[in-house]
């Protein structure tokens, strides 16, 4: 389990991580989103040890990452952004190393092998990484990270700059290997998240914006919701007759697709259930319904709200709230506190008064 | 350690740098030695040895430039820096990379004296004098080297930089020849590397010379430590 609590990154003022807490569980596959210079990469490299942070403290089953380095250091594989290859060895050589480096103590060859099967790199174990395909490095990097058979492994975008097929490729490689181990991986691709992670750490300017399942995250965040219906009849007609629904806020018509039926779009007031009684009075009316969709939204909207600069001023504003709220409070405290002191002083003056007679 | 220091040997002679460093010191003094001891048919070994300051110059240098260079270039030092080791051996084994690839080429060096001593009968302690003294101002040289590699991303300015203080070490006789003042004086010749070297080679081994090469050389170990931890805090 991945504990971070209160994670601070400053970069001269600049903060690359901004109080980011958040827990992962054993087992889990987690995605952290963000567009480019978010503290995606400043995270990953926080947890595991590489840098350290300027605040806060990273908790991996309990142990501290600054205080049992290398206890922690063990239980992680890394892929930087960059993978970290020597490239004048072989492939077979350079995991050779790794396997010295870690000090791990399985059986070396078989660990090995088993690594090079399990990355599709067997082929390629004598040639020189130089020489490999962008791909190739990607994927010794990958069998970097799994020697010594980490619980947690940490991908940074483990599939920039390949090709189709080959993201492909090493995304069920992923799959495979979050089967029986807890995986962070980031990226600024939506779809890669999408189809690999079972959670989604939404992450922009350092701060976490948001997390949850997919599902979760587009429930939360649909608050405005709105339903997409095809409706037989006359425009006006069912215009007024939708706007008669209690809880309907606006009704907006999109196109007439189909002869004789327009497509509505109809927002109603957040927590409302319109579609019963939707149903109900068009049939009424004699205005079937051919078609409702309710408007969930997409992991890419969801991103995209989030990040929108209008967010972050909503969350700018709610920090400044916060930090407001606290000086008030500190204030009011030493206010009282120095209430108490006169009081003090003034109880000990009547005191000195009475031992003077 | 083991893991690193391994490695570090293994791309001395997988890379030229290896080849290039025991060939030029062989070369280097192989030509010194043609003209001080067999055109000169001199047994004196000293004046070979003196000149390994100048020679080592050069090739230090080549011999430490790329060790923590190249490993903050190509971000493999990410991979060091999060593998369950102590910087700290990260450094040594580096290090110590380095000196087994000086220690090799000294003992290269062993042909001059065994080939003067089919000629002549050279005193065997004046000759142990003068190795230990080699070793020590070789391993000084390499962590001044290994501490200037540590400090660029860039192996050029790596290898200019280390040449431009081992010069500096060089001309700091000249310049305690130069003062006049007897305290400044003492002071440089104190520092200098190469007047205590001069002595080993004459057959002297001094204690404090002994402690002087191994405290310096200590010191930017430390040093290179240091600053690797450093950035990590930094950047």
């Amino acid at each position: 389990m991945i504990e971070i609590k209160n994670l601070y990154k400053l970069y001269g003022s600049k903060r690359a991580v901004d109080n980011i807490s958040l827990t992962i569980n054993k087992g889990e596959i987690v995605g952290f989103l963000g567009p480019n210079g978010a503290g995606k990469t400043t995270t990953m490299n926080i947890i595991t040890g590489y840098i350290s942070a300027t605040l806060g403290e990273v908790k991996i089953d309990g142990l501290d990452i600054t205080q049992n380095a290398n206890e922690v250091k063990r239980k992680i594989g890394y892929l930087p952004e960059k993978p970290p290859l020597y490239e004048d060895m072989t492939v077979l050589e350079y995991l050779n190393f790794v396997y010295d480096l870690k000090g791990v103590k399985l059986d070396k060859k078989e660990h090995i092998q088993n690594i090079l099967e399990l990355v599709k790199i067997f082929d390629v174990k004598e040639r020189i990484i130089k020489n490999l395909s962008k791909g190739y490095k990607q994927r010794v990097g990958i069998a970097q990270a799994l020697i010594g058979n980490p619980e947690i492994l940490i991908l940074d975008e483990p599939t920039v700059g390949l090709d189709p097929k080959q993201i492909k490729e090493i995304r069920s490689v992923i799959k495979e290997l979050g089967k029986d181990r807890t995986v962070i991986l980031s990226s600024h691709i939506l779809a890669e998240i999408e189809s690999i992670c079972q959670r989604v750490i939404i992450i922009n300017q350092g701060r976490l914006m948001a997390q949850g399942t997919k599902e979760e995250l587009s429930q939360k965040l649909s608050n405005t919701n709105t339903l997409n219906v095809r409706i037989m009849g006359n425009l006006n007609e069912i215009k007024e007759e939708l706007l008669k629904i209690n809880g309907v806020t606006n009704v907006e018509p999109v196109s007439n697709t189909e002869v004789g039926a327009y497509d509505f779009k109809v927002s109603f007031t957040p927590g409302a259930d319109i579609r019963k009684e939707m149903f109900f009075a068009l049939s009424k009316a004699n205005m079937p319904i051919l078609e409702l969709k309710s408007n969930i939204l997409t992991l890419e909207q969801i991103f995209l709200n989030l990040t929108s600069e209008e967010a972050m001023l909503i969350a700018e504003r709610k920090l400044k709230e916060r930090k407001e709220k606290i000086l008030r409070e500190r204030q009011e405290l030493l206010k009282k506190e120095e209430n108490n002191e006169e009081e003090i002083k003034e109880e000990e003056g009547e005191n000195e008064n009475e031992s003077n007679i | 350690m083991k893991a690193i220091f391994n490695r570090e040997l293994d791309e001395y002679f997988n890379t030229p740098i290896g080849y290039v460093f025991v060939g030029f010191f062989v070369f280097l003094t192989s030509w010194i030695f043609s003209y001080t001891n067999v055109l000169t048919q001199n047994a004196d070994l000293s004046s070979l040895f003196g000149n390994l300051t100048l020679v080592f110059m050069f090739l230090v240098p080549i011999l430490t430039m790329r060790l923590i260079s190249e490993e903050k270039n190509t971000k493999t030092e990410q991979l060091l820096l999060t593998s369950p080791i102590s910087v700290t051996s990260i450094v040594c084994g580096k290090v110590f990379a380095a000196f087994s690839v000086f220690i090799l080429a000294l003992a290269i060096s062993l042909i001059y004296p065994i080939i003067i001593s089919m000629f002549s009968k050279p005193q065997v302690s004046e000759i142990i004098a003068i190795y230990i003294g080699f070793f020590l101002m070789g391993i000084t040289y390499i962590s001044i080297g290994v501490f200037i590699s540590s400090l660029t991303e860039n192996q050029i300015i790596s290898a200019v930089a280390t040449f431009a203080i081992l010069f500096v070490l060089n001309l700091v006789d000249m310049l305690s020849s130069i003062i006049t003042y007897p305290i400044a004086q003492k002071i440089i010749s104190y520092l200098s590397v190469t007047m205590r070297y001069n002595d080993f080679t004459n057959g002297l081994v001094k204690i404090d010379s002994v402690i002087y090469y191994l405290s310096v050389t200590a010191m930017f170990i430390f040093l290179t430590g240091y600053q690797f931890e450093k950035r990590r805090f930094k950047k």
